[in-house]
């Protein structure tokens, strides 16, 4: 049998380790201030994690607060897959920052729950930027970016010339027929495991949305009629997005896309099992490893245009910001063209402004950047500015997945009118 | 000191009753290898996987999968990942953080929570029944139900600071290392498993202890919290563990990066691109204190574990 009694080593042991702990914590703050109390403004960004952006930000800041002495700007950044869940407790505990980066789409519901004021910017400086750096709600300005992002058809080049399929581009994208075609093609041609990898990996909600929502708005239906914002009959189960759903689950059954991707669908198609892919701009590092075979084209047009989801990372004031005249002039200072500038060359997104494309290698009317840009400008489309938009996200985020499992779309599609009707008249349509 | 026994074996043994052994069923058959074997590639095999994709690019990670090489050190190995830990995540400083919290959780819920037990199994007092019953009902409720009241309290509560040489009241825990620790340290689950472990000590030792003239203190501190061993190692390990994985707390009441704990350090990893090899690089990171810990105090925990015997 063994002894188990706390000797006077252990007993040494264990005061040690909590002298050490206690030093430790006598290091901590006691308590944080408000976001905007005596001069300084706290900010808070989704860039912990990303260097590339996280020091962008930096700069900006060192430089706004280089450029005055009334207002210090203090940076807190937070990692991007929690940070809305950061905010929302901040919320509650009555401490938000004064100046926080929001996700697009979320913006309406933020301002709806009173998080966020209305941004008071002129309006030569608005107008300059992309309509999809714009977050609006109730024609308010809340929020706005100094980048988007966009979603592409990344391709092996040889892929589609073995297939004898033409190359899509901004001005001539691809039909329905041509992509039906397309995948065909690619498929009898058995080089490649899949013809088209849609990435249905990443369980994350937002991610289907984005990603596939403007699949179903090029058949012309959509999450939620825009016209009111009161119901989403008709519109995300009528003949259009019917349409969508069988076309989406074929996908699956005609063995084009697998049911559930790896999650790295991207690396996959790198390594050549699929040989086209749906991703977004920030893959396009990793497009450069196959050289010259590695292209991207915009989606196919089902109809109603080719469409991409638009509106991504934007600055806003909160609501309970005390120094709200201060934090919108930190949001002007930000808005100057180098540091859009910046952001595009660093962290490999879209300029918001022409003004600022032009000063990145690249992003100049017919850079090797520029198709971003331009497939943005033509085809990008915010999600649906309501506040109803987690719950319409995350409906359809399931929708979408029940429909590439394999159940009825027709069941699904009225399932989910069904509980999204329910939801905005549970909440009286959330102000609309 | 008489021979102290803390089991039911023991106490039998004590008593000079026979102690009843339970048959071998033939687990050291090559049928318990077998499932031995299972079991050990079961929980074994991720935690190779993650130290091996570590060292690893990306791609290769992903090329690997659908074979044994995803087990293998094989191929583009290098220390680049660990490189990227440290530009991508302040990751001494989150492993400094996660120490100094869970060390001190343990230190502090090893003295509450005996303290709480022997209160429950010692002392004679009215209501003690109903006490313990309240205690283990919280075990039902999930951490996520009261979360959000809970951080609304914690940012109401008083704290004390010195300013300039003078102590001084703030309010609001939030952002500080008192909010990781403190509501974390009274815990219904060790309470319950020390209350368990206590209740099987004679009771005949408080009263001779007693009849020597000791209080209650020195019976807790000098007696029963020795015998507690085993109990004590198992509490300090899941408490270590659950402190060492707090992640939803710390997100919702922590906003300085230099406060942080090490599984928020996690989620720097989950880009849009998500970075699999530094995530695998700082996983493993992570985990060496946990197994190092494990390994260190596992004889105490089985023991515990499996209610062995001691004695003085």
């Amino acid at each position: 049998m063994r002894r188990f009694m706390i000797g006077r080593r252990g007993a040494v042991t264990l005061a040690v380790v909590a002298t050490a702990a206690l030093t430790l914590s006598a290091c901590g703050v006691a308590s944080s201030g408000s976001g905007g109390s005596g001069g300084e403004l706290t900010l808070w960004t989704h860039n912990a994690g990303n260097p590339a952006e996280l020091d962008v930000v930096n700069q900006i800041v060192a430089d706004y607060n280089a450029s005055q002495s009334t207002y210090k700007v203090k940076v807190q950044a937070f990692p991007q897959k929690s940070y809305n869940d950061s905010v929302v407790a901040a919320a509650t505990a009555k401490k938000l920052p004064c100046i926080l980066d929001t996700d697009a789409p979320i913006v309406p519901n933020w301002a709806y729950a009173g998080y966020l004021a209305p941004l008071d910017l002129p309006q030569d400086l608005v107008s300059k930027q992309l309509k999809s750096t714009l977050g609006n709600y109730q024609r308010k300005l809340y929020s706005i970016g100094l980048y988007d992002a966009a979603l592409g058809l990344f391709a092996h080049k040889s892929a589609l010339t073995a297939a004898g399929v033409r190359i899509a581009t901004v001005d001539q994208p691809w039909t329905a027929q041509e992509f039906a075609d397309a995948l065909a093609k690619i498929k009898a041609s058995g080089k490649h495991e899949y013809a088209f990898d849609l990435g249905t990996g990443d369980s994350g909600t937002e991610w289907w949305t984005y990603g596939y929502s403007p699949f179903l708005q090029s058949f012309g239906g959509d999450l939620i009629d825009r016209n009111g914002y009161k119901t989403a009959d008709r519109n995300l189960n009528g003949d259009a997005a019917l349409k969508w759903a069988n076309w989406f689950q074929g996908l699956v059954k005609s063995g084009y896309t697998p049911a559930k991707s790896s999650t790295d669908a991207f690396a996959d198609f790198v390594n050549g099992k699929s040989a086209m892919v749906w991703s977004g701009i920030w893959n396009s590092a990793n497009l450069s490893k196959l050289g010259d075979d590695g292209i991207v084209m915009p989606p196919p047009d089902f109809g109603n245009g080719p469409k991409i989801g638009g509106g991504s990372w934007q600055w806003a004031v909160s609501s309970t910001c005390d120094q709200k005249a201060a934090a919108v002039d930190y949001i002007k200072f930000s808005l100057n063209k180098k540091y859009l500038a910046a952001m595009a060359e660093k962290q490999n997104v879209i300029p918001a402004t022409e003004e600022a494309a032009a000063l990145v290698d690249g992003w100049q009317p017919g850079g090797a950047k520029r198709f971003f840009l331009d497939e943005s400008a033509k085809y990008a489309t915010v999600r649906p500015p309501s506040p109803g938009y987690p719950f319409l996200t995350t409906t359809f985020a399931k929708a979408a997945q029940d429909i590439i499992a394999g159940g009825d779309p027709k069941k699904i599609l009225d399932q989910a009118v069904s509980d999204i009707d329910a939801d905005l008249k549970a909440n009286n349509s959330y102000g609309f | 000191m008489a021979t102290i026994t803390a089991t039911r074996d023991g106490v039998r043994q004590a008593a000079g009753q026979p102690v009843r052994r339970r048959p071998d069923r033939g687990f050291g058959t090559a049928g318990g290898h077998v499932v031995r074997t299972v079991l050990a590639l079961f929980f074994g095999l991720p935690i190779l996987f993650m130290l091996v994709s570590s060292l690893k690019p990306d791609d290769q990670i992903f090329a690997d999968l659908s074979s044994p090489r995803a087990f293998l050190p094989v191929g583009d190995i290098s220390l680049a990942n660990y490189a990227e830990v440290f530009r991508t995540v302040p990751a001494w400083r989150f492993l400094a953080n996660s120490i100094g919290i869970s060390a001190l959780t343990v230190v502090l819920g090893v003295l509450i929570n005996s303290l709480a037990a022997f209160a429950l199994t010692r002392m004679r007092w009215r209501g003690r029944g109903l006490v313990l019953t309240l205690i283990i009902a919280t075990l039902v409720v999930p951490f996520e139900t009261f979360a959000l009241p809970l951080l609304w309290w914690a940012n109401k509560l008083p704290w004390l600071v010195v300013q300039d040489g003078r102590p001084l009241w703030t309010f609001g825990w939030l952002d500080s290392y008192q909010v990781q620790i403190i509501p974390f340290v009274a815990n219904a689950f060790s309470i319950y498993l020390y209350y368990s472990y206590l209740s099987t000590i004679p009771k005949e030792l408080d009263e001779a202890a007693r009849i020597d003239g000791a209080n209650w203190f020195r019976i807790y501190r000098s007696i029963i919290l020795p015998l507690a061993g085993p109990a004590t190692a198992t509490v300090a390990i899941l408490t270590f563990l659950n402190a060492w994985n707090q992640f939803l707390w710390p997100l919702m009441s922590v906003q300085s990066e230099d406060l942080r704990p090490v599984m928020v350090g996690v989620q720097y990893f989950f880009q849009l691109d998500v970075a699999w090899g530094p995530m695998m690089a700082y996983a493993t990171l992570i985990t060496i204190p946990v197994l190092v810990l494990f390994l260190s105090f596992q004889r105490a925990f089985i023991g515990s574990i499996a209610s062995s015997g001691v004695k003085g």
